[in-house]
């Protein structure tokens, strides 16, 4: 049962949307709907239909079901963007929630709740009410999630209107289905409140517990997921829901029974009885062993959360290590996860057969999942004590095939089992070395090195062979130049001959005057004025015992363990991270209708895309900065980055938005440039650029106090400048301790002093604080910040301004070397600089792009873009009143351009 | 604990957006479009690219079927199994619809593909994904008719997977029993791992709503009925069951009881690890002469009984990546080289018991090979089969009653079968 919708996409050569419209608009119903499918086809292929707004809703009254629903889909997209005549959609709406066919009931509150405007929730109410108490299950269950819409978009109002109790009475509803969604929408309420809305009684438990049996799968895993945060009274209650939970394990659906798991795993924390534990654990085997059976996606999940699982409860899968084997066919994932897990389970009894599969992986092609197997022998040597000589004997086998990056792993791991089983295996030392100069990893070079200083005394040529790294000792990372340091020192302690003499000051010279790295620098001053006082003192703290290391293996934290098991089949389970280090609570304002719509670059000429309308509602708001994002983003270095990554800033990475002032915040996002250096600013350095976020320039500026003194008081100026920037407000930085770091927003104003002259971008700055002098430093005014929100022009009005202005008000100029590769990605940038696309058109074998542009007071630019995909050189003409701007225009475009 | 998702992508093989449908309204479609693509780009193979990633606040869950991928997106702490389960059903429910899922059946159906996406999730919260029952409601044009379409009752009845009024002239039942062997030996000739999956697949075509129950030599029921079971019963180590089956009642008295949904279905899998002796062996002794040549002998034994017989039996050997000019010879069957899997493929039709099949073949290599050559991919002898009328299990339909208030008598077809699933023997 094929379908042709694909004619839909095809594109007539007459201005697309005024077509559409005539079409929406005919009198026949065929039509009609014929046109609303091409406006969602339109709208899938990513272009702009919202000024259809009106004529598509003019559809809605219909008893086409297949056309309403096109409508209402048309609906969720664009009612954000035009709010005021989504208000048209309400009467049908309303209505379509009292039609006597319970799919259309049920229609019209579903998408009702998805459309987030004011306006229409408040029509919602009532609706919502009656559909919740409707006679129908389908409408009711409907009902029931659209109470969990209503709550993310007006939380009091739900609260207020009654909402909650009527959502809690669903539980008690004779169908399970409306029972399910019901719990799903109080857990998800209950997660965004703070107080208590949705408490699990034993009473409540109990009839949920019924439900189970008899709900669809996706049903069963709501209510499993909620009531495993259920607290059972005693050991008997325990054991009384495990009972009624355990059938999920036979489930065929994988959730079901991973959800059924954990909440097993939960209640087992009390039940004291062994026998019943016991049995348990030998109950959950057989399932937890099928769900690696699956498709391998889910596959991974699972042995994400039996990695979770085994550390908690090892005994489940103590005799199943071998399901855990690689197929030649597991996706790499897999693979790793399986080994991860192989390593968890190993033990003296299955440690032979363990070993042969690590190292038939170890032979294996993907670079990644070999070291990782070979990691994984020196793991179990370090757990297994009577396994590690035959760990050891593998390791040297694997050594002997002379695979370079299996050489380098087996050094390194071969280093920890030393410290694991000091003076124990020295012997293969002289095996080792002979792959010496295959060594090109950091990491085995630090290893091998720390294993020739730590046994120099058993090394005949240790002070040869460490001489031969010494030659390039300048340009050795810090981690083999720390431990070529330390193993020479070693050296020179237990053998103080002539040679090692030599060696120990050809190091510490290197390791002090040569270098520009601290902890080096550090290092071998210690060792020198150790060696250089007392040398029996140095003996006793270089070759001082080690403490031996044990095996991690990866073990958590036990309370993050806890945390985890109870998240066991979710996202935090399969991260291994709590919730809150990944999710992130956006109010769901709506961020795509500016930047999913771009204008299509088809030949189809004018896209009339959307008149972006800026009012309080639309407006984008930048997400609140999230945690791993700013986790991700590393301290916010002062390495000079003069280029601004607007492409950060639209996809939002860097959402620092308007932080409240008295809120601590890190200015996440590309780093701004220093504008005074902390050589300059004795020891205070800044780091500042204009930016423009939500419509308002601001001046984002971080100070760094690397002084000794705390420094408090600062304060901000401006200097006369060509667009009279000054500061809105006083400057609101905290007291800076020693090494403390603060960023703030300052909010700017334009037009108050303004300079005289042709504009140019030169913006002083004069910064003082109380404990030191007053600093000046030049930053310069980037025209990007200033592009207004509301330069978009109509296609109409931007030929009569380009038809208006002289010619003597064109300029052009050519960028040689910019390269437009993908036309979407530079329209995206583009806009999100508010460069507004007006339309395109073909000129010879060149693209011409048309853009406007405003900045402050009016003042507009109209801009041509001529270029050829893919090769460089673009060639930009631009017409504005202001033609002295254009320097300051180029600049600008050049660094969208650049990026 | 709650957690929904906040939009479902569909995307073609090179990460663009095809349909998508927005839930939650809190993930942009260009900043997930622009992740995914870079995505694809860095990895260059997504196969091997964990299922879940994180960027920038959004969760990204992924799988592909053929040149689609599917992809949910979501900021909170949702259930991972549920979800990326929930689209490998959406791609059943499309295939149920469009034959095939593939990027022009998307876009051939889109009208149909945005209501199904608004009825099996709602709100991010997967919802109902039995294709046969959306099927009544939700029509491709071909199928659409002008009578208004209500909710089918199933759709929130206890048995979400049936609709009432069904009507057969001839009310049959057919049952198939596939188990697939899968086992895996090391280079030295050890089994390290063998078990056996098998599925008891159901296709009904009974009228009304049959109350069935299903019978098998099942060791637990036995015993517990005190019956004796003279080593006829069979010992599972997992079983899983299909929605219908009434799972409390099987963990009370063993007993499988259900209303079956119409048409064709898994009614149940199972596992056991036992220790299986490999239906088939193959052994093979690789010979390089000097560096020019390679040279294979391969032997296959089947281990079963004379009666039976392994049928479209495919043997497929690895050779060196750069290997030319073949020379194969069988006792039986036909061999050919597969250079696109860097393979040799022994294919005998008709394989019976107690036999022993030889294959000998000889390949050129070039003689000049780089200086630090990589360590050779290491594939196994994979195989593939089937024996009719046999199981490795022994298991058994010892009945299928099927009680309807109508009193119709319907006829119960069982066939069982044994195929290879991932049998693997790695080369030394």
């Amino acid at each position: 049962m094929s379908g042709h919708d694909s004619k839909y996409f095809s594109t007539t050569k007459k201005g697309e949307i005024p077509e559409l419209k005539e079409e929406l608009n005919s009198q026949y119903k065929d039509k009609r709907k014929d046109a609303v499918k091409k406006v969602i086809a339109a709208m899938t292929v990513g272009k702009d239909v919202s000024s259809l707004f009106t004529d598509v809703v003019n559809c809605m009254q219909t008893e086409n079901l297949e056309l309403k629903k096109l409508v209402y889909l048309y609906l969720i997209n664009y009612a954000k963007s035009q709010p005021d005549l989504a208000i048209l959609a309400v009467n049908t709406f309303v209505k379509d929630s009292q039609d006597p066919n319970p799919l259309i009931r049920a229609l019209a509150v579903r998408t009702m709740g998805c459309i987030r405007v004011d306006k229409i929730t408040e029509y919602l109410c009532d609706p919502l009410q009656r559909c919740l108490k409707d006679d129908d299950p389908y409408v009711r269950k409907t009902a029931a999630i659209c109470v969990a819409k209503l709550y993310d978009i007006n939380a009091e109002l739900v609260e207020d209107r009654g909402f909650l109790e009527s959502l809690k009475d669903l539980i008690s509803d004779n169908n399970p289905m409306v029972v399910a969604n019901a719990v799903a929408a109080l857990a998800e309420i209950q997660e965004n409140s703070s107080r208590p809305i949705f408490e699990i009684t034993s009473h409540t438990l109990s009839k949920l517990l019924t439900a189970l049996n008899e709900c669809t799968e996706w049903g069963q895993v709501f209510i499993l997921d909620a009531l495993s945060k259920y607290k059972a009274a005693d050991a008997r209650e325990a054991e009384n829901i495990v009972e009624r939970v355990t059938p999920r394990l036979q489930h065929a659906n994988c959730a079901v029974v991973l959800s059924a798991v954990k909440m097993i795993l939960q209640q087992m924390e009390l039940i004291t009885s062994t026998d019943v534990v016991r049995n348990l654990c030998k109950k959950m085997a057989p399932p937890l062993v099928t769900l690696l059976s699956a498709e391998p996606e889910i596959q991974y999940v699972a042995l994400r959360n039996i990695n979770l699982i085994v550390q908690r409860r090892p005994t489940i899968l103590a005799h199943e290590i071998k399901v855990f084997f690689c197929k030649y066919n597991d996706p790499i994932y897999v693979k790793m996860e399986k080994l991860e897990i192989m390593i968890k389970l190993a033990s003296d009894r299955n440690i032979d057969q363990v070993l042969l599969e690590f190292k038939e992986y170890a032979t294996e092609v993907d670079v990644d999942f070999v070291r990782k197997a070979v990691r994984a022998i020196g793991r179990c040597a370090i757990k297994l004590e009577r396994a590690a000589e035959r760990c050891i004997s593998v390791l040297l086998e694997l050594i002997k095939i002379k695979v370079n990056y299996v050489v380098q792993e087996a050094i390194i791991v071969i280093k920890d089992i030393f410290r694991r089983y000091p003076n124990t295996y020295e012997s293969i030392i002289a095996t080792l070395c002979e792959s010496l100069d295959t060594l090109d990893e950091p990491e085995a070079k630090a290893s091998m090195i720390w294993i020739i200083g730590e046994y120099a005394e058993r090394i005949d040529n240790a002070d040869e062979l460490l001489e031969s790294f010494l030659e390039s000792f300048p340009e050795e990372p810090s981690q083999v130049q720390l431990q070529l340091l330390t193993a020479t020192v070693k050296l020179f302690l237990k053998k103080p001959t002539e040679g090692p003499q030599q060696m120990i000051q050809v190091v510490l010279n290197n390791a002090t005057i040569e270098t520009d790295n601290p902890d080096l620098r550090d290092r071998a001053y210690i060792y020198w004025r150790l060696l250089s006082t007392d040398p029996e003192a140095a003996k006793d703290v270089v070759l001082a015992e080690k403490p031996v290391i044990t095996d991690d293996s990866n073990q958590l934290d036990p309370s993050l363990l806890d945390e985890l098991l109870a998240n066991i089949a979710t996202l935090s389970s399969v991260y291994h991270k709590p919730p809150d280090a990944f999710v992130t609570r956006v109010k769901t304002t709506v961020q795509r209708t500016e930047d999913d719509d771009y204008p299509d670059g088809s030949e189809s000429g004018y896209a009339e895309s959307s008149s972006h309308v800026a009012d309080g509602v639309t407006s984008p708001q930048a997400s609140s900065s999230s945690v791993p994002a700013a986790a991700r983003q590393a301290d916010p270095a002062p390495a000079p980055a003069p280029v601004p990554d607007l492409l950060g800033d639209l996809i939002g990475l860097d959402n620092s938005a308007i932080v409240p002032v008295d809120q601590p915040s890190e200015p996440a996002g590309p780093p701004l440039p220093v504008v005074l250096p902390a050589s300059t600013g004795q020891g205070l350095q800044i780091s500042a650029q204009l930016t423009r976020r939500d419509g308002q320039i601001f001046y984002s500026l971080l100070f760094e106090n690397n002084s000794q003194v705390a420094l408090d008081g600062f304060m901000i100026q401006f200097n006369k400048n060509s667009f009279g920037l000054a500061a809105a407000g006083p400057l609101q930085v905290p007291q800076l301790q020693p090494g403390a770091s603060a960023g703030t927003l300052l909010p700017m104003v334009l037009f108050q002093n303004l300079s005289t002259g042709p504009p140019n971008s030169l913006l002083q700055v004069a910064v003082k604080n109380n404990q030191q002098p007053v600093w000046y430093f030049n930053d310069k005014i980037p025209l990007i910040a200033f592009f207004t929100e509301d330069g978009k022009m109509e296609r109409t009005s931007f030929l009569e301004t380009w038809r208006s202005l002289p010619d003597s008000n064109e300029v052009s100029k050519d960028f040689p070397g910019a390269v437009v590769s993908n036309v979407e990605m530079t329209l995206d940038r583009m806009a999100a600089s508010n460069l507004f696309f007006i339309a395109k058109r073909k000129h010879a074998n060149q693209d011409v792009f048309y853009f406007s542009a405003a900045i402050p007071r009016g003042v507009p630019f109209l801009i041509e873009l001529t270029l050829v995909v893919g090769v460089p050189g673009v060639k930009c003409a631009i017409k504005t009143p202001s033609p002295e701007m254009a320097p300051l225009f180029f600049e600008a475009l050049e660094t969208i351009l650049k990026i | 604990m709650a957690g929904a998702v906040s939009a479902l992508f569909l995307l073609d093989i090179k990460g663009r957006v095809l349909v998508w449908r927005d839930y939650r309204g809190d993930v942009s479609a260009v900043q997930a479009e622009r992740f995914f693509t870079k995505l694809i780009e860095k990895e260059g193979d997504p196969q091997s690219q964990d299922p879940v990633v994180y960027d920038n606040g959004v969760t990204y869950m992924f799988i592909q079927h053929s040149n689609v991928y599917l992809m949910v997106a979501a900021r909170q702490n949702c259930n991972a199994a549920s979800l990326l389960f929930f689209l490998h059903r959406v791609v059943d429910v499309f295939k149920h619809y469009f034959e095939e899922l593939e990027e022009e059946s998307l876009r051939d159906n889109f009208v149909v593909v945005y209501e199904l996406l608004d009825e099996m999730m709602d709100f991010g919260y997967p919802q109902y994904t039995e294709a046969k029952i959306l099927s009544e409601f939700i029509k491709t044009d071909a199928y659409r008719m002008e009578v208004t379409q209500r909710p089918p009752m199933a759709v929130t009845n206890a048995v979400s997977w049936r609709s009432e009024g069904i009507r057969y002239k001839k009310n049959e039942v057919f049952l198939d029993v596939v188990e697939s062997v899968n086992i895996l030996v090391n280079s030295n000739g050890q089994i390290i791992r063998s078990d056996v999956v098998g599925a008891l697949k159901m296709r009904t075509y009974l009228s009304g709503m049959p109350e069935c129950k299903l019978g098998l030599n099942d060791r637990v029921l036995l015993e517990a009925q005190g019956r004796t079971t003279k080593g006829k019963a069979i010992d599972l180590d997992d079983i899983k069951f299909h929605q219908c089956v009434r799972l409390a009642r099987f963990e009370n008295d063993r007993t499988i009881s259900f209303i079956p949904p119409d048409g064709s279905f898994d009614l149940m899998t199972y596992r056991l690890s036992t220790q299986v002796k490999p239906l088939i062996w193959v052994e093979a002794q690789v010979e390089r002469h000097s560096r020019s040549r390679i040279e294979i002998m391969v032997k296959a034994r089947s281990q079963f009984k004379e009666r039976s017989t392994a049928t479209n039996v495919e043997i497929e050997l690895p050779v060196p990546a750069d290997s030319t000019n073949p020379n194969v010879r069988t006792s039986m069957g036909s061999a050919s080289y597969a250079p696109e899997n860097d393979a040799l493929v022994w294919k005998i039709k008709s394989f019976p018991g107690g036999k022993e099949y030889m294959l000998r073949a000889e390949f050129s290599l070039p003689s000049i090979t780089a200086e630090e050559a990589t360590p050779e991919r290491k594939a196994p002898i994979r195989v593939k089969f089937e024996i009719p009328y046999f199981t490795v299990s022994g298991i058994q339909v010892r009945y299928l009653k099927i009680i309807e208030k109508s009193g119709y008598q319907a006829l119960p077809w069982v066939r069982y079968i044994t195929m290879a699933g991932e049998y693997e023997l790695r080369l030394i």
